[in-house]
């Protein structure tokens, strides 16, 4: 293979953040390559810095590269000043490890982490040299595979990937690195040959193994061709304790997002948030062994030099070590003065708690996400915080030094009404009356985004609220705010672009049709959709019209229980049968509590692959209304004492979810 | 304590920033373990100081940067002697990516700040589609000027300058693969000449290749001396994994 460095650092001069394309990162492996081995170059579509840090990536980095039969680089989406430089010079997409051409790999596998990045896809495999298109690839080129949380409808990627992985991948990377060592030594074979033998791989899914069959407009049947398996499941690794990765996290010379020592401390997340694709997907939940999670802790950050450790998962107060490690990880002096910060936590009084022995860092803004303004709508949405947990909480934050606390909702809900919607601010203005009572001028800032229904989740029938209603329910919000901008005093509102709330949707639903139209969108130039100052809806527009598609038939459209639905022929473990029930309790405002320490509902995560749930602790844990079987109907006593600390360290900001 | 240290800054790594190297730098004193001072404030940082940036992309043989210790590892004034800078500088170098090394290590006195201090920059140009006869009569051209007057933006509002006064030394040094190779001192007072400038001076403007910068000056009366002198055997180059 060989190294185009000596051209690019001709170029880099003249591009932004020339660091984004050098590697050189602490914890890279530089492979010494082989032919036989099986050369796979790991994708993140999008900027460098926001690629980087994604742990699954880096995970999957790790495993290839300690195997003898693969080798593993990485790649990120080339911002466009340096894609105009590349086609100028007539040089291709490259690995930041070693600079090889993406062509020379025997697999590119991109880590689909959002629906917006898809263009992005494309416009690195037409950087690589390849045809976008996987039908017009042959067997010299590198096999093209997606993974990642949208990889569980793939459907509108079908027309340009070969296979779609989906679940946990530390385990079906090795799988797919046998079948295709397999072909490459039995010498020149063809393409379909690979690909039948990858599809008997649990969890890899081969699109072109499918015939989408449509009645009219409607899909009416994804059709296995010859043996391809009816149903795909997912991958689930039964115990993280078996994969303490990453081992070697990377630290990159150039600032990146969350740029600081990331430690998985449980994978899923059974708290039933009926719009949380993640949670739903990610089951059963398997918890990390306290003790691994303090090494890790404390080898990483002897390693790395970072200051700052993040505890993640989806729900980190929920862990059963959690005090055991935030207080070996304090008391660690060997690392110096080290913050702890625990991303998506819940909202309680406990939780703050935490949050304050852990940030010696300065207390400027702490997040919190009610999701919406009333109890009815988070009966519906099943995120059970009653309105007393998030005064304690918010209570307790201001009066801890904390002066500013952010609210994330929602908007565009099932069953959602103006009431709820208005709601949002009433629950800003009595915040803000808490904190008067410890600051002199507390803020609050309200951020709406809204609502994607996404697939396996109770929300995938659901119709997307439309564009024009979306911007509806955030003009109430800032009619309201203006009209009575005295009461509402320390309230900020922001929110999120409705039009590309829409072309999420769109992709998080769609079938294989929308093939055509991301073809259509990345050659009109659409590239890095999920950059505010590059979407642009009307390429969206005009190619939906131009093939004869509409958003209202895609998104706003409420699918019926009878429909087939894109990714029926896909499984995340869980039953549909589930999923609707849910659905139809959600639209009765039932709440669920969390199935970990209360009996099964038989959502199938767990039975499908007698995988249980990994919690170390049969007891859930203190503080809170969330499904730990307190009293809804009166919300949470602080459980708590809550202690003052020195307020020292730099800005930070600890989100709550 | 302060502590004043000299590194080269070479390979892909000349493609970070000022302020990345910054950040590179705060890690590496934390794997080392060296006991900094901190600042006092809502935001205590490590004390240390940078000289003059370095502009992303160029290779330097003298960047300096100052820090200030809290105490050293036993709590009490030791004698930092050779050695123990010797390995100082091997641990830092050992803890800095590929293309960072640390090639001397002195304790100073509080002074001036090197952005103060330095006069002047050697630096090492190559110039890309020039020979030396064309690149000769460049040199000669710009020698001979009494001003060279440029117009540039400074804070939205155009400000005229004259970039002679700073054109110290200037000499065609041999040719390179692809061009020739500039030998220029650089003036640093008030505002740092960058070599870009300098070939972007004349019309038709000139496009620097690789620029390395060489050594920082500091004027002594009618002497020059470097913040730190390079000991004779200088850094290993940066091997860049490709």
């Amino acid at each position: 293979m060989s190294s185009l460095w000596s051209e690019l650092e001709r170029v880099l001069a003249e591009v932004q953040k020339p660091a984004r394309y050098i590697g050189c990162e602490d914890g890279m492996t530089v492979p010494a390559h082989h032919p036989d081995a099986v050369a796979w170059l790991l994708l993140y579509p999008d900027t460098y810095e926001v690629g980087l840090p994604n742990q699954g990536l880096q995970i999957l980095y790790e495993i290839l590269n300690e195997r003898p039969d693969a080798e593993a680089e990485r790649s990120y989406a080339p911002w466009t000043d340096m894609a105009e430089v590349l086609r100028r010079e007539g040089l291709p997409l490259f690995s930041v490890d070693t600079h090889r051409p993406a062509s020379e790999f025997d697999i590119l596998a991109f880590n689909l982490a959002a629906e917006l990045v898809y263009t992005n896809v494309l416009e690195c495999l037409d950087l690589a040299g390849m045809p976008v298109r996987a039908a017009d690839r042959g067997p010299e080129h590198p096999l093209v595979l997606v993974g990642g949380h949208c990889s569980y409808n793939p459907e509108p990627m079908a027309d340009f990937v070969d296979a779609a992985v989906l679940g946990d991948g530390e385990e079906v990377v090795g799988e797919i690195t046998e079948v295709v060592a397999a072909w490459k030594a039995s010498g020149p074979g063809s393409k379909a040959e690979l690909l039948r033998a990858l599809s008997g791989v649990t969890g890899v899914y081969v699109p072109s193994l499918y015939r989408a069959e449509f009645d009219g407009d409607r899909l009416s049947g994804i059709v296995p061709i010859d043996d391809a398996p009816p149903v795909v499941e997912k991958r689930t690794v039964a115990d993280l304790a078996d994969w303490p990765y990453p081992k070697n996290q990377l630290v990159p010379l150039t600032e990146v997002i969350h740029d600081r020592l990331n430690v998985e401390v449980f994978r899923g997340c059974t708290r039933g948030c009926r719009f949380c694709q993640a949670g739903m997907i990610t089951r059963p939940v398997r918890e990390r062994p306290a003790e691994q999670v303090r090494t890790m802790v404390a080898e990483g950050l002897r390693r790395t030099g970072y200051d700052e450790v993040s505890l993640t998962s989806l729900s980190t107060a929920d862990f059963s070590g959690i005090q055991e490690v935030v207080t070996a990880a304090i008391a660690d002096d060997a690392c110096g003065q080290v913050s702890v910060s625990l991303p998506s936590l819940r909202v309680d009084a406990f939780t703050v708690g935490i949050a304050a022995e852990l940030q010696k860092a300065r207390r400027t803004g702490l997040t919190f996400a009610p999701e919406a303004g009333t109890w009815r709508m988070r009966q519906v949405i099943n995120k059970l915080i009653s309105e007393e947990d998030l005064y304690s909480a918010v209570e307790s934050a201001y009066s801890q030094g904390w002066r500013r606390v952010k609210l994330y909702f929602m908007t565009g809900l099932p069953t959602e009404t103006d009431e709820d919607t208005l709601a949002i601010l009433e629950l800003a203005r009595k915040c803000i009356e808490v904190g008067r009572r410890h600051q002199r001028s507390p803020s609050v800032t309200v951020s709406v985004g809204g609502f994607v229904p996404k697939p396996f989740t109770p929300f995938q029938w659901f119709g997307q609220n439309t564009e024009d209603e979306l911007r509806r329910k955030v003009g109430l919000l800032r009619d309201e705010l203006k009209r009575q901008p005295k009461v509402y005093r320390g309230v900020q509102l922001k929110w999120h672009d409705a039009r590309a709330s829409v072309v999420e949707g769109m992709m998080s639903r769609g079938d294989r049709r929308l093939g055509r139209v991301i073809e259509d969108v990345w050659r009109a130039g659409g590239v890095f959709q999920e950059w505010g100052e590059h979407f642009d809806i009307s390429l969206w527009e005009t190619a939906m019209e131009t093939h004869g598609m509409t958003f209202e038939d895609l998104v706003y459209r409420h699918r019926t229980s009878e429909e087939v639905l894109p990714w029926d022929h896909l499984s995340a473990g869980l039953h549909k049968d589930f999923l609707w029930q849910d659905w139809r309790d959600a639209l009765d405002e039932l709440g669920l509590e969390d199935c970990r320490w209360i009996p099964c509902y038989d959502c199938g995560a767990c039975t499908g692959f007698g995988i249980e749930h990994v919690v170390a602790s049969a007891v859930p844990p203190a503080g809170g209304s969330q499904g730990t079987g307190q009293d809804r109907s009166t919300g949470g006593e602080v459980p708590v004492s809550l202690m003052a600390r020195p307020v020292t360290g730099q800005d930070s900001e600890m989100v709550v979810a | 304590m302060r502590l004043r240290v000299r590194y080269s800054k070479k390979g892909k790594v000349r493609f970070t920033s000022h302020r990345d190297v910054a950040r590179i730098w705060e890690r590496a004193l934390r794997r080392v373990g060296l006991p900094m001072a901190y600042s006092q404030g809502f935001s205590p940082r490590p004390k240390m100081s940078f000289g003059l940036a370095l502009s992303t992309g160029h290779e330097s043989e003298a960047e300096f940067l100052e820090l200030e210790l809290s105490k050293d590892e036993e709590g009490e004034t030791i004698d930092w002697n050779t050695e123990r800078f010797v390995d100082l500088a091997e641990r830092l170098t050992g803890a800095l990516p590929v293309g960072l090394d640390v090639v001397a290590i002195a304790p100073v006195e509080k002074g001036d700040s090197l952005q103060q201090a330095v006069t002047s920059c050697t630096w090492s140009i190559e110039v890309d589609g020039m020979d030396m006869e064309q690149m000769n009569a460049w040199v000669a051209d710009v020698l001979a000027r009494d001003e060279i007057v440029v117009e540039r933006e400074r804070k939205g509002k155009p400000v005229v300058e004259d970039l002679r006064p700073h054109v110290l030394t200037l000499d065609v040094t041999g040719a390179t693969e692809t061009g020739v190779r500039l030998l220029a001192d650089l003036g640093t007072q008030p505002r740092a000449l960058r070599p870009s400038e300098l070939l972007a001076a004349l019309d038709p403007p000139l496009k620097a290749g690789t620029v390395c910068r060489m050594h920082q000056w500091m004027s002594q009366g009618d002497d020059r001396e470097e913040p730190l002198t390079a000991p004779v055997t200088p850094a290993p180059s940066a091997s860049v994994p490709a």
